[in-house]
């Protein structure tokens, strides 16, 4: 399921005055907080408050998948998702793929392939791959194009993203 | 030593004369083929920075104090924004600024289309700027647009002058013609939808406009805002060194920009102004819609004589003429040819160029007539085009500076001989088949353009030039290029970029032209180091300076002797050499262009109308491959966006409003992954030896060419159905299905009819 409201979480924040909400949640492993206020998405608390760009927006609206990050595991679209349905809970977004020095195997795939282009999809594709390979080690070409299809790239054509993919499931 | 010269420059299909200031370009070309560095694939080397979500866009940058603007666009098609009252957006909380189009001449009160922009306003959020702008009271003076392309000529609404060209008798031609074919095609209006929307963050240091900008051009967004603004060029600063796609659209500065310098000079804070997706959709820029009703003639033997071409380009409120008519004026060796282009005024948002502007909808038109052409003679598409090539530019008799497209033709032979194999997977609901294409587009790239390149007693080479890298990777093409000039891994070179105060000027990304200029000059400023290298070299090893050479990390002398060169640089300390470097003239008298061919195979279900590409090979001529890894993402690309083009992508209005109706993706239908047939790429690889020091054309625009007609030629010979009108939706295919059954329904009653 993705890109659709992510519904399994109930809505347990604080309300505050001034930013509405206080959230306390786990971002790459690190516990969080931010003030919110109560229509904020996830994409925007990431990226404008938690300061953590390296998820995209490209139409804040669940169409393109350049918003994708993990939300205790599941893939979803951070555009997509409340600020504060995310209280409590764990997100993963491509900058905390791989430890610190390290890098994830998916986001080496995807430079090896020359599965980036402008690199503005990428993210998105990174942590929507990382997800495919972790519910399908070894997915073939149309689980490849049934999982990735919600991820929009107007650059590489896309077959340097089988690549990438294939690449990745070897490593 | 610089030189005043006259040369001819290209952008995008349109030629100039101009004065140019040139250097030498005093290098010889390497030998053709793979050499160390160049020609061999190589990863981007900011591939990992955007992989971790590390490179920093436009759509990133965050300043202190910064404020969200949002702008008011119109709603309707056509509407006079007679009084405007900004005062009720600046009572709200959190509204800092506003402005509109009575107090700042680049905002219109005339908007001539749905989503023009006559107002704007700036808060500390994005969403108090948008309630801001629901804020302001304008009162509209509505009126009918003008929204038919035909109706709009005739009324002799035009964007600009028509263009004609003649050459030949094209009439006496097509009098004198065994064969001739007559039809009309119709190409639709597609957006370019890169993945960062158009955006720009101004502020102001002192008297200094600081523009960080999705662009595709830093230096004519410099001149533009400079003039816009009334200000010195160096007085702006444009930044961009990561940017999210263009395909032509961010070639200019955009009216988001000179509201964000506006509603900063006013606040004295940072301003960012982002289009939103659907503001993308309405407002900034689209391939135009064309007409086109084409004629052909030949001899039996295959000899085309004449060509002739009526072209409307459905322009919409603003824009220039792209060269619908260029393909049939320059792609076969013809010499009777008319053609008339006219561009349509009318009430739909003003086009851009998108990626080979033009050519894309004048190939699909010339090539499907060209198939339709070859049927009626009864000989096979691709000996047609052999038959009828080029060998001088026909345009003026000048030779070109190089050309492969027979051998291109000859490489597509092997992917051509699949059709019997591939029709003969038909039955009675799929229907197989093959069609191809040529193409012919510029892509020579042209002066001035210049890069420096800094050599520290590290070791490190650094490249240094105010270029923008709009996603294709040339930011690795040009450390590929330096390093090979100095002899040197890679990994040891790296380039800075995207910054007009940090480099020296540098070409526009736009009609495949970045890696023709400024590969040249980043080979000559590698070329100055590495001069300067051995000219200290000499002196630290006493041999003569033309027995040294830099090879694999070392010098290298003639007599056997070698050092590496960390031998020699470290001995610099803080001393750095600087290499200078300028892009060369394009060569007097010749015409350079780029050529190629593609060979796609379909499948048609006949009773649904549903088509599935399986295949396309691609063949190109673009002089020397500098990254094959690159180029051949390129190449998919290309042919990934011609597959939205031809299928799926189509920006619909309303018919009578002129609303726009696919304004989100999931209306407006690019491409997924979902979509990719099997993509086969080759080039010819063969440097055009009188193209400056590399003999590399560009390669951005060529592949999304042919492919349209290739997949329409395809669908022919799958069905004998002629699609004549992009994209070819289910609905057009059934069109064309059910208009071929009544013409054999006519033909069979006609046979039927005989005997009686
Ligand atoms: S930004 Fe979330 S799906 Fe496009
Ligand atoms: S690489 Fe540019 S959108 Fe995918």
């Amino acid at each position: 399921m993705r890109c659709g409201f992510w519904r399994n979480v109930p809505w347990s924040g604080v309300w505050h005055e001034d930013r509405g909400v206080k959230i306390r949640l786990t971002v790459n492993g690190e516990p969080r907080e931010a003030d919110v206020w109560a229509g904020e998405s996830l994409l925007t608390t990431l990226r404008d408050t938690l300061e953590l760009p390296g998820s995209k927006n490209a139409c804040e609206q669940g169409e393109c998948g350049s918003c994708s990050v993990l939300l205790d595991g599941a893939l979803v679209c951070a555009c997509l998702v409340l600020a504060a349905q995310a209280d409590g809970h764990e997100v993963t977004t491509v900058e905390g793929l791989a430890d610190r020095e390290e890098l994830h195997r998916v986001q080496r795939a995807f430079v090896e392939a020359g599965a980036v282009q402008c690199g503005f999809c990428t993210p998105g594709l990174v942590v929507a791959t990382a997800a495919l390979l972790e519910a399908n080690p070894d997915p073939s070409d149309d689980e490849m194009r049934e999982a990735l299809s919600g991820n929009l790239c107007r650059c590489t054509g896309y077959a340097k993203i089988f690549d990438a993919v294939r690449l990745a499931a070897r490593s | 030593m610089a030189r005043l010269i006259r040369t001819e420059k290209e952008v995008e299909g349109r030629y100039e004369e101009v004065w140019t200031v040139v250097e030498e370009d005093a290098l010889d070309q390497w030998p053709a083929g793979p050499l160390e560095v160049v020609g061999q694939p190589a990863q981007r080397q900011d591939g990992l920075q955007r992989a971790r979500g590390e490179a920093r866009y436009t759509a990133d940058v965050r300043l202190p104090g910064m404020l969200h603007a949002a702008v008011l666009r119109s709603g309707v098609a056509r509407a006079d924004a007679r009084a405007i009252d900004v005062l009720p957006a600046l009572e709200l909380p959190g509204v800092q600024a506003a402005l509109s189009c009575e107090e700042v001449d680049f905002l219109d009160a005339e908007a001539g289309y749905p989503g023009a922009a006559v107002a704007a306003v700036a808060a500390d959020t994005i969403e108090q700027a948008r309630a801001g702008v629901e804020a302001i009271a304008v009162e509209w003076d509505e009126s009918e647009p003008l929204l038919d392309p035909d109706e709009a000529i005739a009324r002799g609404q035009l964007v600009s002058e028509s263009s004609s060209y003649e050459r030949g008798d094209l009439e006496a031609a097509l009098a004198g013609a065994d064969v001739v074919v007559e039809a009309e095609y119709r190409t639709q209006s597609v957006l370019h939808n890169s993945m960062e929307t158009h955006q720009a963050v101004c502020h102001w240091e002192g008297d200094t406009l600081v523009v960080h900008i999705s662009t595709q051009y830093i230096w004519g967004v410099r001149d533009e805002l400079a003039e816009k603004l009334g200000l010195r060029p160096d007085d702006v600063r444009v930044v961009c060194e990561f940017m999210g796609g263009g395909f032509g659209a961010k070639n200019g500065a955009g009216d988001y920009s000179l509201i964000a310098a506006e509603l900063s000079r006013r606040t004295g804070r940072p301003v960012r102004c982002a289009l939103t997706r659907r503001e993308e959709n309405l407002a900034a820029g689209n391939r135009n819609a064309t007409i086109q009703r084409l004629r052909a003639g030949a001899r039996s033997d295959g000899t085309i004589v004449g060509l002739g071409g009526e072209f409307v380009n459905a322009v919409g409120w603003s824009g220039w003429l792209a060269g619908t008519d260029g393909p049939m004026q320059m792609l076969y060796g013809v010499d009777n040819v008319a053609t008339m282009l006219r561009g349509a005024k009318l009430n739909s948002a003003p086009m851009a160029a998108f990626r080979a502007p033009g050519f894309v909808e004048g190939t699909f038109g010339l090539e499907c007539l060209l198939d339709e052409l070859g049927g009626k003679l009864g000989i096979d598409p691709l000996e047609l085009r052999r038959r009828n090539h080029a060998d001088a530019d026909v345009l003026d008799g000048r030779p070109y500076s190089s050309k492969s497209l027979l051998e291109c033709y000859r490489r597509a032979e092997p992917h051509w001989d699949r059709r019997h194999e591939v029709r003969a997977r038909s039955d009675e609901t799929w229907k197989h088949g093959v069609g191809l294409a040529s193409q012919v587009w510029y892509g020579g790239g042209g002066p001035p353009s210049y890069a420096w390149v800094r050599v520290g007693s590290d070791g490190s080479m650094t490249v240094v030039t105010a270029m923008q890298d709009i996603g294709t990777g040339s930011r690795t093409a040009m450390a590929q290029i330096a390093a090979e000039e100095l002899g040197v891994s890679l990994a040891q070179v790296r380039v800075e970029l995207g910054d007009s105060a940090r480099g020296p000027f540098a070409s526009i990304s736009a009609g495949s032209s970045t890696i023709p200029s400024m590969g040249p000059a980043v080979r000559s400023a590698a070329g100055d180091a590495r001069r300067q290298i051995l000219e200290l070299a000499a002196q630290r090893w006493q041999k003569e300076q033309r027995t040294l050479s830099l090879k694999g990390g070392r010098i290298v002398c003639s007599d056997g002797g070698s050092w590496p060169l960390e031998s020699l640089l470290g001995l610099l300390e803080d001393a750095q050499i600087l290499g200078m470097g300028a892009r060369g003239p394009n060569p007097t008298g010749m015409r350079v262009l780029t050529f190629g061919v593609q060979v796609a195979e379909v499948a048609v279900d006949v009773g649904t109308g549903e088509i599935r590409v399986g295949r396309i090979a691609a063949i190109h001529d673009v002089g020397r491959i500098i990254n094959p890894l690159g180029a051949r993402s390129q190449v998919e690309g290309g042919i990934i966006q011609a597959l939205g083009h031809t299928l799926s992508e189509h920006r619909l209005l309303d018919p009578r409003t002129g609303t726009v109706l696919t304004q989100t993706l999931d209306a407006y239908k690019l491409p997924t992954i979902a979509d990719v047939p099997e993509i086969v790429c080759e080039f010819v690889d063969e440097p055009d030896s009188h193209l400056t020091n590399l003999g590399a054309k560009g390669l951005g625009e060529p592949p999304i060419i042919p492919t349209a007609a290739a997949i329409a030629n395809a669908i022919r010979d799958a069905t004998g159905a002629d699609v004549r009108s992009l994209p070819i939706d289910r609905e057009e295919m059934l069109r064309a299905l059910a208009a071929l059954a009544r013409a054999k329904e006519r033909s069979g009653d006609r046979v039927a009819a005989r005997p009686a």
